[in-house]
């Protein structure tokens, strides 16, 4: 029964990957543009719950709500401010512009909060739940629910409103959509915008599991990289199915060589992957 | 072509000169302006000629360390340690190179970025060879002063920079540079004009981490302590991408440029503004995008 | 004589798609050749398989007596078959004269250096475009291009050119031009294969004609009965016009 409790594990963390994904996953396929940044989104969101819960009493939960539109509004104005100006050019270029965005933001947050870890420790804690044989924490299923929730959203919106399958149009060909009267660069903004909700949403879902510290992004961009070659990129449903995945694989992993070297092992898929599809995994060839 | 070798001797002579006038903190400068120097000169085969973003840096770096490390661990002497360690990181390059340089942009990048960080956590865990976490020491090639081991380094990190230096001018006047260029300004055109670009793209790929590999393994010598999370560190990648988009990519004092200027404005802010490094370097890197792309070599056109 | 290049067979599958279905055909040395279709027919996919872009599934390729079915695109250049393309690729940062130049270095037989610029030369002087050597190649002109795409296509010294839509964007006086330039080609022993959807231009340069419609060779023969082949009028005009 163990396998059915590493595989709950799995699942559950798998959820909390999908979110961190999805966003980083439609920057990427509708910008073309691989969002460094978005690492240290995720660790700002789980500052401002860490802050919010100890500071003033504010649940994680709710500060979701307030991450929302703040994370929003950031990711639109970097992306119409700065960004944009360099979106035509290559690949070189601007994976080192949000580089260089990303150590500001992080020599930012190692002078603000120091390279303390924080954890957030709900009071009172929310306790186990156990489902025949498995056993799950309260905290992280419903962090996964919210999670893959949001995901959910975000998928409806890309699917049911306008401006989403204005989103989608410009994945798909930026040329024709701008003759079809679609104005790009909003749409750019507001893509960037939504990529950098989820991830300062997921980050304050993931205070509740996680340490937080400056440099954590790293390995949450290190997942996020693996899941969209592993679903695809600008594909929500890719980032929730490689997500989960990446989640069992690193559940299992962990078990069979330690936790320690899960990050290896998801690496190593990546570059498995690679080697086989070159331009990834499931379906829709992104933009390379 | 005359202008240049006129420059190349010019630079020769003042690098020759500097460990008769500096003392040890500045044959230190020194030592590390050299391998900034054939960092750069090394991305500049793959990234600026070929046109291929690799983040690959660290990774020939670290190898390179480790090999010259683990070489003289068992009793093999500096000189030829250090010229192993070239030799494994270049047949490296070539095997990553067949597997890696299918991948296209974005795909390749994080890929080669991948690959180091694959590396560190392996050797990490190969204990038994390495050490581990915890590191391997060196022996001290010659056991003099002070100065005169700085000025040893100082010179072993020159014969790389003027080897590298050389065959960066060799590949740029040769059929190889001209089919890289092509490659790099439109990699399909040039497969359908004859151009082999899978072998030359190899080509580019070794050359640009079998230098890296010797400068690791010197300065593992030099430092005479390595870890993985120091000598796989990814600034190795980043910083000789930063200082060849400063200098200017593809061209030939382009990344010796850019490195000298990145290490005078590293030193600047190392010393008076120790806290905010990292955000000044990521700073730097924000303004060069954005407003000078093509670095300051390009500006002479202006 | 044995043909200069033989296609037996050759099928071209993408996925569900069949691009090309059991494609039998040959050219002479010396010949010009038009090939024609609808849209969609397989022309251009024709000429990737021929060049090694795309493997055949099935079937054969030989140019001058070898098999090379199996090549990659820069061997067919180094073998004498150069191609231009419908849109066309040049080096953007790159001197017309290096673009010229890349071509006679890599495919043809030009040392590298200045004596490949002298022979680039000479090809920009046939075309037209001398005056523009060391302009930059990305801010050329659409017409010019086509004339620098010829140069470089000459320049590789081929055995067989493949000239793929070249004239598509061109007004009718360029049209021309370009016309009296792959005569001057074809009268200098280049084989020429070339795809088009003018028929003026085909009925003009061509001693023959083969055409292709969803994958599958469907007519071969002279200008002048190609035109009034129904199988052919049926293919483009559809069924009702072929009774004609």
């Amino acid at each position: 029964m163990l396998t059915l409790q590493i595989l709950a594990n799995g699942l559950v963390l798998g959820g909390l990957y999908a979110c961190i994904a999805a966003g980083f996953s439609l920057v990427w396929g509708v910008l073309n543009v691989i969002n460094i940044l978005h690492g240290s989104i995720i660790v700002l969101g789980g500052y401002l719950a860490f802050f919010g819960y100890t500071q003033l009493g504010i649940h994680p939960f709710f500060s979701l709500l307030v991450a929302a539109p703040l994370f929003f509004a950031f990711g639109y104005f970097l992306q119409s401010a700065l960004i944009n100006r360099m979106i035509a050019a290559p690949v070189l270029l601007t994976l080192s512009l949000t580089f260089g965005l990303d150590l500001m933001v992080q020599n930012g947050m190692l002078l603000a909060f120091t390279a303390d870890f924080r954890k957030i420790i709900l009071d009172p804690p929310l306790g186990v739940l156990a489902l025949g044989p498995v056993v799950i924490p309260i905290d992280r299923l419903l962090a996964m629910a919210l999670a893959l929730g949001l995901t959910g959203l975000l998928y409806l919106v890309l699917s049911g409103s306008r401006i989403g399958r204005a989103i989608v149009a410009v994945r798909m060909d930026r040329e024709a959509s701008a003759l079809m009267g679609v104005n790009v660069r909003r749409i750019y903004a507001v893509t960037f915008g939504l990529g950098a909700l989820m991830a300062g949403v997921a980050g304050t879902l993931l205070a509740m599991i996680y340490p937080i510290s400056p440099l954590a992004g790293t390995t949450y961009l290190g997942k996020a990289f693996v899941i969209c070659v592993l679903g695809g990129l600008g594909s929500v449903p890719g980032a929730m199915v490689g997500g989960l995945a990446l989640g069992v694989v690193e559940s299992f992993g962990g078990l069979w060589l330690g936790p320690e070297h899960a990050t290896t092992l998801s690496f190593l898929l990546l570059i498995a992957v690679l080697l086989v599809r070159p331009t990834g995994l499931l379906g829709r060839k992104g933009y390379e | 072509m005359k202008r240049t070798f006129i420059v190349a001797l010019v630079v020769l002579a003042v690098l020759l000169a500097v460990p008769l006038t500096m003392q040890a903190y500045g044959l230190r400068i020194g030592t590390t302006m050299l391998m900034y120097g054939v960092l750069a000169m090394s991305w500049n085969f793959i990234g600026g000629m070929a046109g291929y973003p690799s983040f690959a840096s660290a990774a020939f770096f670290g190898l390179g360390a480790y090999a010259g490390a683990v070489a003289q661990k068992y009793g093999v002497p500096h000189y030829a340690a250090w010229a192993l360690a070239g030799l494994v990181a270049a047949l490296f390059a070539a095997a990553l190179g067949f597997a890696l340089l299918r991948l296209r942009g974005h795909y390749f990048a994080i890929a080669s970025l991948v690959v180091a960080e694959a590396l560190r956590e392996i050797v990490n865990s190969a204990t038994a060879l390495t050490g581990g976490g915890m590191g391997l020491n060196l022996p001290l090639p010659q056991a003099s002063s002070v100065e005169a081991q700085a000025r040893f380094f100082y010179y072993a990190m020159l014969g790389v920079a003027a080897l590298t230096f050389a065959a960066s001018f060799l590949v740029r006047h040769s059929r190889l540079g001209f089919g890289l260029r092509c490659i790099q300004q439109n990699e399909s055109a040039a497969d359908m004009l004859g151009v082999n670009t899978t072998l030359y793209k190899v080509i580019a790929f070794v050359l640009s981490g079998a230098f890296v590999g010797v400068a690791g393994a010197i300065y593992a010598s030099w430092v005479h302590y390595i870890e993985p999370p120091d000598v796989f560190d990814v600034l190795y990648s980043v910083k000789p991408i930063v200082m060849v988009l400063l200098g200017g990519a593809g061209t030939l004092f382009g990344p010796l440029l850019g490195a000298g200027v990145f290490l005078g404005l590293e030193e600047l802010v190392w010393r008076n503004y120790l806290s905010v490094h990292t955000g000044v370097l990521g700073l730097l890197i924000v303004l060069l995008v954005v407003f000078l792309p093509k670095g300051m070599l390009a500006l002479r056109k202006a | 004589m044995s043909p200069l290049l033989e296609l037996r067979g050759v099928t071209r599958q993408f996925g569900g798609l069949r691009a090309l279905a059991a494609v039998d055909f040959s050219i002479a040395q010396g010949e010009v050749v038009g090939l024609i279709g609808p849209n969609g027919a397989g022309k251009t996919t024709l000429v990737n398989v021929i060049t090694g872009v795309h493997p055949a599934t099935a079937g054969t390729v030989r140019f001058a007596g070898e098999d090379v079915t199996r090549q990659q695109p820069w061997q067919a250049a180094r073998r004498g078959i150069a191609r231009t393309f419908q849109i066309v690729q040049p080096f953007p940062d790159m001197t017309v004269l290096e673009n010229v130049a890349a071509a006679g270095v890599f495919a043809g037989s030009a040392p590298y250096g200045v004596r490949a610029e002298a022979a680039a030369m000479e090809h920009l002087g046939f075309v037209g475009l001398a005056e523009r050597a060391r302009q930059r190649a990305g801010s050329l002109t659409l017409a010019m291009r086509k004339r620098l795409e010829l140069a470089k296509g000459l320049a590789m010294q081929p055995k067989l050119l493949l000239l793929d839509e070249v004239n598509a964007g061109l007004n009718p006086a360029e049209i021309e031009q370009a016309l009296a330039l792959i005569r001057a080609i074809a009268a200098r022993g280049v084989t020429i294969l070339i795809i088009e959807h003018l028929m003026k231009v085909v009925l003009n340069l061509c001693s023959r004609i083969v055409v292709l419609h969803h994958g599958e060779l469907i007519a071969s023969g002279d200008p002048q009965g190609i035109v009034r082949d129904p199988r052919v009028v049926q293919a483009y005009l559809g069924r009702r016009y072929a009774a004609h």
